[in-house]
């Protein structure tokens, strides 16, 4: 089955330029990035709500929670190493601590960022973002749900970030595919696994699937947690209760991420054999995305790996169930 | 303290024509990276590491060397082209630029490269750091002198206005700041984008001693280095005045050329034009694969 590759930040830029037309309050902020976030369609056709703030991004994040004053909806965009970490003060104290509606764009996320190396790869804004009271964080799948989520943020009250990746990335949803924010959606239905992934690793996890099918005869759910916060517990603990064991899969790092923030749902209300796969606490490097996937163990056959793990450990501790 | 090149205007002129030449051709298998802030800042970096600079580069960590901070962690083509050519590790090595089996990184890592004192890549952070090494420095009585490169558009990050006013405030005349000024960004102009003049003024302000040089005229960036090390009581910054893409003429002045690198075909005219083929300047650096060490290293020098 061929698979058609698109950005996930073109699904953002589209989103943006949609927006613009319907709502009059969304505004655009970038830190002299325009064209790699793809704000420049918002740009283009609303230069009077776009707001170019050169390479300043402490000061974008504020200029941002100020707009959200006047009763603007702003969207300030920047890679993800530098939206979550270079303004994390700003928009702990003055966009969580109040509350404030500005929402956060940050493209490069993941390993998948390639060349440029580990200063680029954001591999830690789930964890930081998610410890952050009432902030929301969003990691879409494909260009579709970017396009969708961000349609959605603009409509929820509050700080909220979305992760979106550099590279095409096959296309696993449509443009009829539901999105609701907050709530998980299964790609594939099974009952002796769960693989629970986001952003492109739920391509992988559909991949795995299909081997895990043909090779071990092991039925394997598919969740799609495009929602890192607030996270859909209940789909957590339907799919341990069900399967008896899970795999995480996460373009990020082991701590502080999305394996971690499953973990925390099954030991509180299921426990299960949890296994995980992300970034192994290490920064990246130079090299082509795939390269780089393999490397770093963040690959289908990976998940695949890790899934015959968790069922032995289920199996071990007599079938979890 | 010496450089253990100590080139003649001549002799730089030369090399900064062959750093721009392993700049082209080191961009071309890398197929990403950054081709017109490189370009611009060639030969100020030419004057720093084949003149200005003390250093051994059999032993980048030894004590007597001057420390220098690459603020703008992008423009690595000409700051690898400058180390292989100085000799921190072969020429070779290039070649392998951005890929997976080489050391030489995207944005530089202080643990993969030799010479790379402190990763870079997200901007602004560079001139913090040269005022602490400026304040350890003085406070061992260590003579050495620290250079902050820095890129005009990151004069927009507000951390180079905290760390210009701590280096004004506790008067570090060991410090020295070198901005590419080369009036590009990666969204266009830099007055466009996010005014940043009147700059010397700022930095007056501030309390530095300013010069401002043309970017490409080795007399002028000499004279600046020179006063910036007799400036006393005050840090100096040197504003160069450069051109992005200078020295290929499709690239001249086109901020459009900030982050990619040519293809194969655009290399070709771009090496025209600097006097050599692709296949020739390519062979040339896959063949250095001893680094080239200065007949008289700084370190047996001092
Ligand atoms: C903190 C931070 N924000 C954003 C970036 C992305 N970025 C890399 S280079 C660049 C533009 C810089 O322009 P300038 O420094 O003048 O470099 P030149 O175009 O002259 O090479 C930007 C925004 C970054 N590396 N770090």
């Amino acid at each position: 089955m061929p698979v058609q590759m698109k950005k996930t930040r073109e699904g953002f830029g589209h989103a943006l330029a949609e927006l613009g037309e319907t709502n009059p309050n969304v505004v655009v902020l970038v830190g002299d990035l325009a064209s790699s976030t793809m704000v420049h369609f918002f740009a283009q056709k609303f230069p009077q709500r776009f707001f170019q703030m050169g390479v300043a991004e402490q000061n974008m994040s504020n200029v941002a929670a100020g707009l959200s004053l006047t009763g603007k909806i702003p969207f300030f965009a920047t890679y993800g190493a530098f939206a979550a970490c270079r303004d994390l003060d700003m928009i702990r104290v003055t966009t969580c601590y109040s509350n404030l509606n500005v929402k956060i764009g940050g493209a490069h996320g993941g390993i998948s960022v390639g060349p440029d190396g580990a200063t680029h790869q954001a591999l830690e804004e789930f964890a930081i973002m998610r410890s952050l009271p009432n902030m929301k964080v969003v990691c879409p799948c494909d260009y579709w749900e970017t396009k969708k989520a961000t349609l959605a943020i603009a409509e929820i009250w509050g700080p909220c970030y979305l992760r979106m990746g550099r590279e095409d990335v096959p296309v696993v949803t449509d443009e009829n595919t539901p999105f609701e924010f907050g709530k998980a959606l299964v790609m594939r239905e099974g009952k002796d696994l769960a693989i629970i992934g986001c952003g492109i690793m739920v391509y992988e996890a559909l991949e795995a699937a299909e081997v895990l099918a043909r090779e071990d005869r092991v039925e394997a759910r598919v969740i799609n947690m495009h929602t890192l916060k607030p996270l859909d517990e209940g789909i957590i603990i339907q799919a341990a209760r069900d399967c008896g064991s899970l795999v995480t899969a996460e373009e990020h790092q082991i701590y502080g991420g999305l394996g971690a923030a499953v973990a925390q749902v099954t030991a509180w209300y299921h426990p299960v054999p949890v296994e995980m796969v992300a970034m192994w606490d290490r920064f990246g490097q130079s090299g082509k995305p795939e390269e780089l996937l393999v490397a770093f163990g963040m690959k289908s056959t990976n998940i695949v790996e890790k899934a015959r793990k968790a069922l032995r450990r289920r199996d071990h501790r007599g079938n979890g169930k | 303290m010496a450089n253990p090149y100590n080139l003649s205007i001549l002799e730089l002129k030369q090399k900064a024509l062959e750093i721009r030449r392993d700049i082209i051709t080191m961009l071309v298998p890398a197929k990403s990276g950054h081709t017109g802030g490189p370009l611009s800042f060639a030969d100020v970096g030419t004057t720093l590491f084949f003149h200005e600079l003390t250093f051994d580069p059999r032993h980048p960590k030894w004590e007597g060397r001057d420390m220098w901070f690459w603020s703008f962690g992008h423009v690595t083509p000409v700051h690898y082209s400058l180390l292989a050519e100085a000799g921190f590790f072969p020429k070779c090595d290039l070649l392998k630029f951005r890929q997976f089996d080489g050391h030489l990184q995207g944005h530089p890592s202080s643990l993969d490269t030799p010479g790379v004192e402190v990763s870079s890549g997200s901007l602004g952070q560079g001139l913090s750091i040269a005022v602490g090494a400026a304040l350890g420095s003085r406070l061992d009585g260590h003579s050495r002198r620290i250079y902050a490169l820095m890129s005009d558009g990151e004069q927009q990050e507000g951390a180079i206005w905290e760390a210009a006013m701590s280096a004004g405030h506790y008067k570090l005349d060991n410090l020295c700041g070198l901005i590419d000024y080369n009036q590009a960004q990666i969204d266009g102009r830099v007055e466009d984008i996010m005014g940043i003049s009147p700059l010397a003024d700022k930095y007056r302000a501030f309390r530095w001693h300013v010069i401002e040089v043309d970017g490409h005229n080795f007399e002028e960036i000499l004279g600046a280095l020179d006063e910036a090390r007799h400036t006393k009581g005050k840090p100096t910054v040197i504003l160069a005045h450069t051109i992005m893409g200078q020295g290929v003429s499709f690239m001249h002045d086109k901020y459009e050329w900030h982050g990619k690198p040519p293809t194969k075909e655009q290399a070709e005219k771009a090496l025209a034009e600097l006097g050599t083929t692709f296949d020739e300047w390519h062979n040339h650096l896959a063949t250095s694969t001893e680094p080239a060490y200065p007949q008289k290293p700084a370190g047996v020098l001092a």
